[in-house]
């Protein structure tokens, strides 16, 4: 359980755009009848995703009309899960894993750069208004750590200096590459691969 | 070591692409329909045949599982979820397995949803895969589109709809009575049991829940026989497993092998070894965060199977291995596990809500050197008192790690904290931080 911070400042207005509407019919389709409150989550997603990464209160008092459930438990959904951000995020928003199996290599010499390099404090959007960063708890890529999700990719395998070429990148609007920094392509152990050779070569 | 005959997860690093006509080339969706045809009866039997135990961490028997499914479908439909919120930390299997293999998982929800009678499969991916859960949309629609589900399944004359649900970060989800929840739209918090999932679970409806690993062998073992499955490892500790192997060690990576494999195989032969040499090993955290450490004299001879792990005190849970080592401040690491438990509590049950962030707390002054000497047991007697005391195994999930540390680091700790409670030296403190003791003195 964790503790959010509700923005402050709230748009007075919410509705669903188009595709957006389109998208959420399709995901209440996927659950029985006078099931709708299922797809709950995957509208806050939604709307989430048409409001530049956040949700405000009255996107959730939209989707509780929308799925014809009580408004409390909307909220109570979106301030329980961590993935749903109940105030503006940068355009890019870092996710660093620092739990342990990160940690032991190196995850918070990673969060070093991004108060170095972004902003001081977690959450806290940078100067130039396109990157925001935070801890987070383990991202499931425990073998390619130390590893950050940007948006919706995993960056992996980082180290600092990767990480700073990263933040570069973005900054003079280059585009970043996702996946592994030490050019691997998956899990599969580096230089010392010994499983699946033969059908590999044959 | 495993031959690689034996491997299921021949795509694991994706050698070959996940799409379906490569997918048929290595054997998936090959006799889909015979292997239907036998029945639900000589399905199940072949599974507890097989002696296959759950890759989700509890490791219970799958083919005991789906026989407490009532036999015939009754007014309330019946559902299978897969439970893919993978979130233990040092477990990142399911990851491959969706992205790499998913063929394997979906034909492995129309064979078990034929066995279970469902005609509806709901897939719990966590929210943070996203780039893997489109994989998985694109296989479903492929499987769609050649007719191998949905209506006449692979022409097994079996209706099946699969649908993805994305969980949104939450731990406490990957039990499964919270996922079940969520799948609900509510709050991820757990559910009494009894009565269990496989009378009462999804809208109050008969629900299977496996993991993802467990599902994708099926079709595995059906195709090649129980025989051979039960064949690797040894009696109720059977077939292969992908093991997760991480921290410090020279090549991190994900293997499959064969279930009892020497651990110190696994890390020195397939991640390159202990950074430093097998001799700067300090401890290994076998099966995920949630399972008791080990130190370097049980790990040089332990096997990784789900008893022998027992009977070390410990579990192979996700088979997720974090190797620690003599570089790293083992309580450090510990307080770290114990913060993540913090922040993943759902809350419900005081027990944990509060003594998760005691443990946390207690274990960073304990790291810093800042608990005196009485608090090492006190924090024993935390963890106690959160075990067993729960709706759900977090409980035991967060205490066990502690647990482990007291077990077989206790003397580091107190060479650490090695001072007298601040209330017997008489100082005025403004923050009475072992105002217990005096309570003691008091009763």
């Amino acid at each position: 359980m964790s503790l959010k911070k509700v923005s402050k400042d709230q748009p007075a207005n919410f509705e669903f755009n188009e595709k957006s509407l389109e998208k959420a019919k399709k995901i209440i389709s996927n659950y029985p009848k006078g099931k709708q409150q299922s797809a709950v989550m995957a509208l806050l997603y939604i709307a989430q995703r048409q409001n530049n990464n956040w949700i405000p209160l009255s996107a959730m008092k939209y989707i509780a009309k929308f799925l014809d459930m009580p408004y409390i438990k909307v909220y109570e959904v979106a301030t329980f899960y961590t993935m749903y951000n109940l105030a503006p995020v940068g355009e890019h928003f870092f996710q660093v894993c620092t739990t342990t199996p990160c940690m032991i290599r190196g995850a918070y010499k990673l969060i070093e750069v991004c108060k170095n390099k972004i902003s001081q404090n977690e959450s806290e959007i940078s100067s130039d208004g396109k990157i925001s960063w935070m801890e987070v708890e383990c991202l499931g890529a425990c073998v390619n750590s130390p590893m950050m999700q940007i948006n919706d990719d995993y960056f992996e395998d980082l180290d600092e200096k990767k990480l700073e070429t990263i933040i570069e990148n973005i900054r003079q609007n280059k585009k970043i590459e996702p996946g592994s920094y030490k050019g691997r392509k998956s899990s599969e152990p580096e230089n010392n691969r010994i499983t699946l050779m033969d059908i590999k070569n044959a | 070591m495993l031959e690689d005959k034996d491997r299921i997860f021949v795509n694991l690093y994706n050698d070959f692409g996940s799409d379906l006509k490569s997918a048929k080339e290595r054997g998936d969706w090959a006799n889909t329909k015979d292997i239907c045809q036998k029945g639900r009866d000589w399905i199940i039997n072949e599974i507890k045949d097989s002696q296959l135990r759950g890759r989700g961490g509890a490791g219970f028997p799958t083919g005991l599982k789906w026989s407490f499914a009532p036999k015939e479908v009754g007014a309330r439909p019946h559902y299978l979820v897969i439970n893919a919120d993978e979130s233990e930390p040092g477990t990142c299997k399911d990851r491959d397995i969706l992205r790499f293999e998913p063929h394997k998982l979906i034909e492995g929800c129309l064979i078990s949803s034929f066995a279970v009678n469902a005609h509806v499969c709901y897939i719990y991916i966590r929210g943070e895969y996203i780039s893997e859960g489109a994989k998985l949309q694109k296989a479903i629609d492929e499987a769609y589109d050649s007719g191998l589900i949905g209506n006449n399944s692979a022409g097994t004359g079996w209706d099946l709809d699969i649908y993805i649900h994305y969980g949104a970060g939450a731990y406490i989800c990957g039990e499964e009575t919270a996922l079940l929840e969520s799948l609900e739209g509510k709050k991820g918090q757990p559910r009494l049991k009894p009565p269990f999932p496989a009378i009462i679970g999804l809208y109050g409806c008969p629900t299977i829940i496996n993991n993802v690993e467990t599902i994708s062998v099926i079709p595995s073992i059906l195709r090649r026989g129980a025989k051979w499955f039960s064949s690797l490892g040894r009696e109720k500790n059977t077939g292969t497993k992908i093991y997760c192997i991480s921290g410090n060690v020279n090549n991190p990576c994900n293997v499959e092998e064969e279930m009892g494999v020497p651990l110190k195989d696994l890390i020195e032969k397939h991640a390159g070894g202990v950074v430093g040499g097998w001799d700067n090993l300090k401890a290994v955290i076998p099966g995920g965060s949630s399972m008791p450490l080990l130190p370097k004299n049980i790990c040089d001879t332990i096997k990784m199977d789900f008893d022998a792990c027992v009977e070390n005190k410990t579990g192979l849970g996700t088979a997720g291995i974090v190797v620690i080592n003599n570089d790293q401040d083992i309580i450090k690491c510990m307080a770290r596990i114990a913060r993540f438990y913090k922040h993943e509590s759902c809350g419900q049950c005081t027990p944990c809500r509060e003594g998760s962030g005691w443990m946390w707390r207690m274990l960073e002054r304990m790291a810093k050197g800042e608990a005196s000497r009485e608090e090492v047991d006190m924090l024993m007697d935390v963890t106690k008192q959160i075990e067993g005391h729960t709706i759900c195994a977090f409980g035991e999930g967060s205490s066990w790690p502690v647990q482990g540390l007291l077990r077989h680091f206790k003397k580091e700790i107190e060479e650490r904290n090695n001072f007298n409670p601040l209330i017997n030296t008489g100082q005025k403190n403004p923050y009475l931080v072992d105002q217990h003791l005096l309570e003691k003195e008091n009763a």
